[in-house]
């Protein structure tokens, strides 16, 4: 048995670190936002989005809920979650909308 | 006032990490799925109403990119009263907790008056399959945003009378786990539900 490290985290950002942070997913918002007004990129807008939404998604676990500095454990356990989940809605999406229509 | 305590005792663990956060993460995984099944069911669900309206009837984009945003910083905000905390700034934590909670407030009364928009509109729970996704999905995340600002206000008011200590910091990340979770969660929504279908309402 081990007595647990309460923080368990290695250093953590600075509030300044945390401020860029919201600056780059505030800008990365933004482009999201205007890339839906831009026609010309067609059958693109949707791919793009999906790309720019998971590096907030990514941004916001790793840095504001620390899981790049806190024990792996954590990560294993979230990704899985993340990944069970993402098993379902694949799953559901080809019955329902490939193989059923 | 006195703080309950400047030590915080926990039992030690097969894992050496604090069980409770271990929970946290566990709970946290376990909403990835929930979520998940409800987003799921939206999509699986898209397009497939009778009748009308649909959702490039009502969406308004502008709209729900401010409330996107406001949601964006409330997590800067959280991570701010953390941070304050962990350095012992008690002043600070307040501040950023009430900001927090304010900036989830806002969110909520924006969703409010959507929901009322929409109402009028002529979506409801009842009128299509895309209304009844639709506020499933949206609502269940609105609880979820209703029950951190009340974990929120209730831990200033715990802050205020000199009970949350700087070894109780956990308390405190785990409320920020949460409240991020809920934040990633409209980050999802926010673009596979609303800026997805903005193509259609543009062009």
């Amino acid at each position: 048995m081990t007595a647990p490290d309460h923080h368990q985290t290695s250093a953590h950002p600075t509030p300044m670190k945390y401020v860029a942070i919201a600056a780059v997913l505030f800008v990365v918002t933004a482009i999201e936002v205007a890339i839906v007004y831009m026609e010309f990129l067609g059958s693109l807008i949707i791919p793009v989005l999906v790309i720019l939404s998971a590096g907030k998604f990514t941004v916001v676990v790793m840095f504001y809920m620390h899981l790049k500095f806190d024990n792996r454990l954590f990560s294993a356990l979230f990704v899985g979650g993340l990944l069970l989940a993402m098993g379902v809605l694949i799953t559901l999406l080809v019955l329902f909308r490939v193989i059923v229509g | 006032m006195a703080h309950v305590s400047l030590t915080e005792h926990t039992a030690e663990t097969t894992t050496g990490l604090d069980n409770r956060k271990l929970v946290m993460w566990l709970f946290l995984a376990s909403e990835c799925l929930f979520f998940g099944s409800l987003i799921s069911t939206y999509l699986v669900y898209l397009g497939k109403s009778l009748v009308g309206p649909y959702p490039h009837d009502v969406f308004n984009i502008p709209y729900t990119s401010v409330s996107a945003f406001v949601l964006l910083m409330s997590s800067l905000t959280m991570v701010l009263a953390l941070a304050a905390l962990q350095r012992g700034d008690h002043r600070g934590l307040r501040i950023w907790l009430m900001a927090t909670a304010l900036l989830g407030i806002v969110f909520l009364g924006g969703q409010t008056f959507e929901f009322t928009v929409f109402v009028r509109d002529g979506v409801t729970l009842s009128s299509n399959l895309f209304g009844s996704t639709f506020f499933v999905l949206t609502g269940f995340h609105g609880a979820h945003v209703t029950v951190g600002v009340i974990m929120l206000l209730s831990f200033w008011v715990l802050s205020m009378r000199g009970k949350v200590s700087q070894a109780q910091s956990l308390n405190i990340e785990m409320l920020g786990l949460y409240w991020h979770f809920v934040d990633i969660v409209w980050i999802i929504i926010f673009t596979v539900i609303y800026l997805f279908e903005a193509p259609n309402i543009v062009g």
